[in-house]
């Protein structure tokens, strides 16, 4: 299993060529995507046919970039020009987009390959994968487990190496969560830094686009390449894309990290507390200073969170209504057509978000739920602005436990608790990655997030890419027979 | 505390038709969780803004100039019914 860069330096060196890279990953989905379930579609004449536009670049000595001829899989909430985008949900399972969205389009163009769609909890509402109306994905590390969610068919494809690379989207730590549950680097950029065109809409203000990777600096090359403004996004971000990978080896030194007394609380499994202390000192040998830091709003970020995203969400999923595009449940007139297509098209979990957000919007309930939502929501922002007038980065968990067994989180909250310390930076817009920083002793893997300021991911790269440069966590793979 | 009623009366204004136990279901589960987002009523918003957006970002403007659009048939062939170039649906005014 190797990265994006080592993949890529072979090609250039004529040791390999992006054709091989991708059959063989190809073999391997066919040989191991019943156990993993990563996969919702796999294109492979589309991989086939890129792969060799990538052989011939290469063979002409003229590559595309950094990414030319990587086999990459995107989450199945990016459109796909030709390629079904379902949401994992039965509402859009045949639906064919017009369009790319402007990252798929920003890959191709960089000369990525294309391996297939992947799996997510439907509409990207979960934390486990297990909402996904289509398919089960189980954790690379243990197949009883979830590969944590809602981005748990890319974590977990790069994880089993049946992807090098992949993009997800992360509302309330759907990045990050898995990445740290499957052993992999998974980075939340900035709101704004990449487009969200063509992504199915779950709450415009809180989802971000961005990478999975098996290192940093494969992480850093993905974001290179899909970030930047975007004219069809009125939300994107018009500043300057810096290269990523340049400033990675600059080291810590120098860097004042904050220690969030918040983000390690009494419920949390003592292992991952152990790791993620143990992966702030090697941060503080490293050359980093340390420094207490409170963000006292972070109590509240959850209920924040269930406020404002199934607001937005009941907005955003009123467009499925079975008359322009996918499922149509017919009826005896169009509310009633409408109201069975949606009960038989969402799942339970979309059903209770909708629901949820409906009733916190409606008349009479807006003020003291969306209004006050809206509010506190500025107070974990103060939050965010305050620490970091002080400190470069926050260091935390990136979850306050493990990868957990499939069914074990039955009820709604305990499912929602799994956020807690990733939703704080989706409301805040932060930028935020989680690298892999130990195993515990049953071998599921510990995930050290790591979030800086605004438009500043170079930093929160850079310390990731210090910390993973004195450990050796990320080279350990998932035995898969 | 939110009724049966209520719950019913949300999910015609989501347009989703429950069975009688997904309403009840429905139920028990959005007062569990609104009795956990209850807490947000006693944090002290006095004087704070709202935030609706991470990036605040105002009036987005572009030249008014016409640009290529989709194609009808692209825009159609998702349609779950059509006639012609329009999408169909059930009848909304009675004759």
């Amino acid at each position: 299993m190797r990265t994006i860069h080592e993949l890529t330096d072979a090609y250039r060196r004529g040791e390999t060529t992006p054709s091989e890279a991708t059959d063989a990953y190809l073999s391997r989905i066919a040989k191991l995507d019943d156990k993993v379930g990563a996969y919702l579609t796999v294109t492979a004449d589309r991989a086939h046919a890129a792969a060799r536009a990538a052989d011939e670049r290469y063979r002409r000595g003229r590559p595309l970039g950094p990414l030319d001829g990587a086999p990459i899989t995107l989450k199945d909430v990016f459109c796909t020009r030709g390629v079904r985008t379902t949401c994992a949900s039965k509402i859009l399972e045949s639906f064919v987009p017009p369009y790319d969205a402007t990252v798929v389009d920003r890959l191709a163009k960089a000369g990525a390959v294309m391996l297939g769609k992947s799996n997510m909890d439907e509409f990207a509402m979960g934390s486990s994968t297990e909402h996904s109306a289509l398919r089960v994905t189980r954790n690379p590390w243990d197949l009883t487990r979830v590969p944590g969610g809602s981005s748990g068919g890319p974590a977990a494809a790069v994880a089993a190496g049946l992807a090098a690379g992949g993009l997800g989207t992360d509302t309330g730590g759907s990045i990050r969560q898995p990445a740290a549950f499957c052993g992999v680097v998974g980075l939340k950029p900035t709101y704004g830094r990449v487009s969200r065109y063509g992504l199915v809409a779950f709450a415009s203000s809180l989802d971000h686009p961005g990478p999975f990777g098996l290192d940093v600096t494969d992480t850093a090359r993905l974001l290179g390449a899909i970030a930047g403004h975007d004219p069809m996004d009125a939300t994107s971000i018009d500043a300057p894309v810096p290269d990523y990978t340049a400033g990675l080896e600059q080291g810590v030194r120098g860097l004042r990290l904050g220690v969030p007394d918040e983000y390690f609380t009494k419920g949390m499994d003592a292992e991952v507390e152990a790791a993620v202390r143990v992966a702030i000192d090697v941060l503080k040998g490293l050359g980093a200073t340390l420094e207490r830091v409170s963000l006292p709003a972070t109590p509240h970020a959850l209920a924040t969170y269930y406020v404002i995203a199934p607001a937005e969400a009941s907005s955003n999923l009123a467009r499925y209504d079975g008359v322009k595009y996918g499922l149509r449940v017919p009826g005896r007139d169009l509310i009633d057509m409408e109201s069975k297509t949606r009960a038989a098209g969402f799942g339970a979990e979309v059903k209770r978000r909708i629901m949820l957000g409906t009733y916190v919007l409606s008349a009479g309930y807006y003020d003291a739920y969306y209004g006050q939502a809206q509010k506190v929501r500025t107070l974990v922002r103060r939050d965010f602005d305050a620490a970091f007038a002080r400190v470069d980065l926050i260091v935390a968990p990136t979850t306050p436990n493990v990868a957990f067994r499939h069914g074990e989180k039955a009820d709604p909250i305990a499912m929602y608790l799994n956020d807690v310390f990733t939703i704080p930076a989706d409301m805040s817009g932060v930028p935020g990655v989680s690298v892999p920083c130990g195993f515990t002793a049953s071998g599921l893997p510990i995930g050290l997030q790591l979030i800086g300021r605004a438009l500043d991911e170079a930093t929160v790269l850079r310390a990731a890419r210090a910390y993973e440069r004195a450990t050796d966590w990320h080279t350990r793979r998932p035995e898969l027979a | 505390m939110i009724s049966r009623d209520d719950v019913a009366h949300v999910a015609r204004l989501a347009r989703l038709a429950l069975t009688d136990a997904e309403l009840e279901r429905m139920r028990e589960q959005l007062n569990a969780i609104l009795a956990h987002i209850d807490a947000l009523r006693a944090v002290d918003t006095t004087g704070v803004e709202p935030t609706s957006h991470a990036v605040p970002q105002f009036n987005v403007m572009r030249d008014d100039e016409p640009r290529p659009c989709f194609p009808p048939e692209d825009m159609l062939a998702n349609a779950p019914d059509r006639a012609g170039d329009f999408f169909r649906v059930p009848r909304i005014i009675e004759e």
